[in-house]
């Protein structure tokens, strides 16, 4: 059997999984179309991430566990651009808002300057200390008034600075922006870190992104969430009642509603598909590239990728802010799929460190290694949970129903996805590192 | 008079606060920073080891209650903590023989290491949810308070009171207590002796006939017990959560890279800066200012630099700094 062959039927069978799931409830599988829908969009999103993420990892070696922090920068992107405008919003704050970060870079640009500038010695520490103490106060003068105003509009539903009132699809491509800003942000700072360092600032990144997601309430609304966010699709309840489609849906035998949100999440797997395959071709285009094979030169050996004239450095700000782009997108899509963003659900151990179970399980390097291992892996942490209660269930069938370690294990039983997650991560990392399909 | 009660205010709620805390993240920095200079890698599972150790002693705690066991003003966890330390022992132990040596005899590259221990974060951490679910847990019993702040204020007469909690008082003497075994037994032992020879030079302990496997295997059983004492410490202070022990790893990382990454003082050190940033830099100080500053200056705000949820903000721009200016710490680590 070629690996052309194996690879299509890894893939094939990770679709069957997901088909059985719509098909069958005999077992952990629950027989619903609907579900079998919501694990195929969430697959889709998760293989783009996997996707950054393998760019980042697989072609430049780049250790990055702040995958949280720029999904979350695209779903704020989708609250900044979709969502309608505050009126007054910007007339009450905007130019405050603006003004201190001006200033606020102006502090930063300054610092730098300064420490760059002078000679070293007590006069550059004192000075460089004044700087950052004056800028900051000028900072705090602007910037509380100003988001006391944004935040004193309308509390209830927004009190925070709007959107621009776009269609929701062109938030995707901004939320690859906003994230790319921070990277290259980022990069530019900690990216000549040695690897487990740059894993903990990108990890420090990540949490202090989310930590301005919960407070800055002008912004992002804060732990207040930001619901019934623009759809690039119809409302189930629109589509119940319109009957040339209740109709249509009679026409092929379903109940209206079930056509309607089947409708919906088919849409929904349609757009996420066409985003995965243009990236994933996009992808594949690079790594087959010149540019692609000079990076995995470079994360190969480093040294001798200089010494043939390569700019490690700038590759790897490239590459690290190309990567961070694409989570971005996938964390714009995840909003729009949700409708709502929750900034109080962002979890490093979901949306980092799960991701990297993805590329490690795929197979790092490689990008449909990347796209299977997001599909399987995301299986997987759905529906590990019913799998070990079946398990707990059969093992413990022996116990009365009262029986308090039962109880105790039925319970705790979704707990067991983590440890399952881990103990597969161990499991590939030990027996086959390169992952399901290794890279060629 | 004001004076006073400035400084009353301050030791209450910034200094105090600050030095129990500062202790709790140098004993697990401590833990980060012997694995690193032994085993050669940046130890993800950290947290949850820690939360794990906590865990067992709560249980044995809960089980000592029910028999009625206690001591007294102490907290009953201080017994049970023993037979935590045996448990993380174990596992640690059980970890290092299934999944660790197997990298350590295949010379796995260090990154290779960090994403194994990922694995191993997980599947403690899915363990530590399964067994004890993920809420909140507190085990503190016995008094609550060594100086009570109605009591100071009666005895000084200030108006401000001060307020020493026992598991504060408890962290800080163990704290002392554990550091000081700590570098007795480095400097002195000849286990000691030969874990620093490891890891200081790996290739000259081996030719001097220091065996690999016993050096690394009481490096675990260190970190065991660090891991135990700082997560217990933590929890009888604050309470136990799976989560919140996770989240610990990044001001316990960046104490330990403050420091330097692979030195044991610089791991103190680290502890105690990033606990008095965190503490200074998210307090509130009109308490403070108000004693000192005349009466018609009174700051109207809170006089809060940032908010409390930016103290992760706050310990890792020290970590950047750090990292930008002197890559080895403050005190010299290693660099590998």
């Amino acid at each position: 059997m070629t690996d052309t062959m194996k690879h299509s039927l890894m893939f094939v069978a990770v679709g069957t999984l997901i088909l059985l799931e719509g098909l069958t409830n005999w077992s952990f599988f629950s027989g619903s179309w609907n579900s079998s829908l919501v694990i195929l969009n969430m697959g889709l999103i998760s293989a783009i991430m996997a996707l950054g993420v393998n760019l980042q990892w697989g072609f430049a070696g780049l250790f990055n566990v702040g995958i949280m922090g720029f999904t979350a920068l695209g779903g704020l992107a989708v609250v900044l651009t979709a969502t309608p405008p505050t009126p007054g919003a910007w007339s009450a704050g905007g130019p405050g808002v603006i003004m201190a970060m001006v200033m606020g870079a102006l502090t930063v640009v300054s610092a730098v300057a300064v420490t760059r500038m002078l000679p070293k010695g007590r006069m550059r520490g004192l000075l460089m200390l004044a700087i950052l103490i004056i800028g900051f106060v000028i900072y705090r003068a602007l910037f509380d008034p100003a988001i006391g105003a944004i935040e004193a509009i309308n509390p209830a539903i927004s009190g925070n600075i709007g959107g621009l009132g776009w269609p929701v699809i062109l938030s995707w491509p901004v939320g690859g922006l906003l994230a790319a800003g921070a990277a290259w942000l980022i990069g530019k700072t900690a990216l000549g870190l040695r690897s487990d360092y740059l894993a903990i600032a990108t990890l420090g990144i990540a949490e202090i992104i989310i930590a301005i997601l919960k407070n800055e309430d002008w912004l992002s609304r804060g732990v207040k969430n930001v619901v019934g966010l623009p759809r690039p699709l119809p409302f189930e309840v629109d589509l119940q009642n319109d009957p040339a489609f209740v109709e249509r849906a009679a026409g092929i035998g379903l109940d209206p509603v079930l056509a309607s949100t089947l409708y919906v999440k088919l849409g929904y797997a349609v757009l996420f598909s066409v985003v995965l395959l243009a990236l994933l071709w996009m992808a594949q285009m690079a790594l087959k590239s010149p540019w692609g094979r000079m990076m995995r030169a470079i994360r190969d050996n480093e040294v001798a990728a200089q010494a043939m004239g390569k700019n490690v450095t700038k590759r790897h700000l490239q590459i690290f802010v190309l990567g961070s782009a694409i989570c971005g997108i996938a964390g714009a899509m995840m909003t729009t799929l949700d409708g709502q963003l929750t900034p109080g659900t962002y979890n490093p151990l979901r949306f980092t460190f799960l991701i990297w179970v993805m590329v490690i399980v795929g197979g790092s390097g490689n990008n449909f290694g990347s796209v299977l291992g997001g599909f399987l892996i995301w299986f997987l942490w759905i529906k590990v949970e019913p799998m070990s209660l079946e398990l707990i269930g059969l093992l413990t069938s022996g116990m009365g129903e009262d029986s308090f370690l039962r109880g105790h294990l039925m319970e705790n039983a979704a707990h067991m996805r983590l440890f399952t997650m881990g103990l597969i991560l161990l499991l590939v990392l030990r027996f086959s590192p390169r992952g399901l399909i290794p890279e060629k | 008079m004001d004076f006073l009660n400035a400084i009353v205010a301050l030791t209450n709620f910034v200094m105090i606060p600050a030095v129990a805390y500062g202790s709790q993240l140098a004993l697990g920095a401590l833990g980060v920073t012997l694995i690193y200079s032994i085993l050669r890698f940046s130890n993800f599972a950290h947290g949850d080891t820690m939360a794990f150790g906590t865990m067992m002693t709560i249980l044995v705690t809960w089980l000592f209650q029910s028999w009625g066991i206690n001591l007294g003003p102490l907290p009953t966890a201080l017994l049970a903590l023993p037979f935590g330390i045996l448990a993380t022992m174990a596992l640690v132990l059980v970890t290092d023989r299934t999944v660790y040596r197997f990298y350590r005899d295949q010379k796995a590259k260090p990154v290779v290491f960090v994403m194994v221990s990922l694995g191993v974060m997980f599947m403690m951490n899915g363990l530590v949810r399964f067994i004890i679910g993920p809420g909140d847990q507190r085990f503190a019993d016995g008094e609550r308070f060594i100086i009570k702040a109605r009591a100071f204020k009666e005895m000084t007469g200030l108006r401000e009171g001060l307020a020493i909690k026992t598991t504060q008082g408890i962290t800080v003497v163990t704290a002392i207590v554990v550091v000081a075994l700590l570098f007795w037994f480095l400097n002195k032992t000849r286990t000691g002796k030969s874990m620093r020879a490891y890891s200081d030079n790996e290739d000259l302990a081996l030719l001097s006939g220091i065996n690999p496997e016993r050096v690394v295997m009481y490096t675990w059983l260190i970190v065991a017990t660090l891991a135990t004492i700082a997560g217990v410490l933590y929890g009888l202070d604050k309470s136990f959560k799976p989560f919140t022990y996770f989240q610990l790893l990044l001001p316990i990382f960046a104490s330990a890279i403050v420091g330097g990454l692979g030195s044991p003082q610089g791991a103190i050190a680290g502890g105690f800066i990033i606990a008095f940033s965190e503490v200074t830099i998210t307090y509130a100080w009109k308490k403070v200012l108000r004693y000192l500053m005349p009466d018609n200056l009174d700051p109207d705000g809170l006089v809060q630099l940032l908010s409390t949820d930016y103290k992760f903000a706050v310990s890792f721009a020290i970590l950047i700094i750090v990292l930008l200016f002197k890559p080895t710490g403050l005190f010299k680590g290693k660099s590998v």
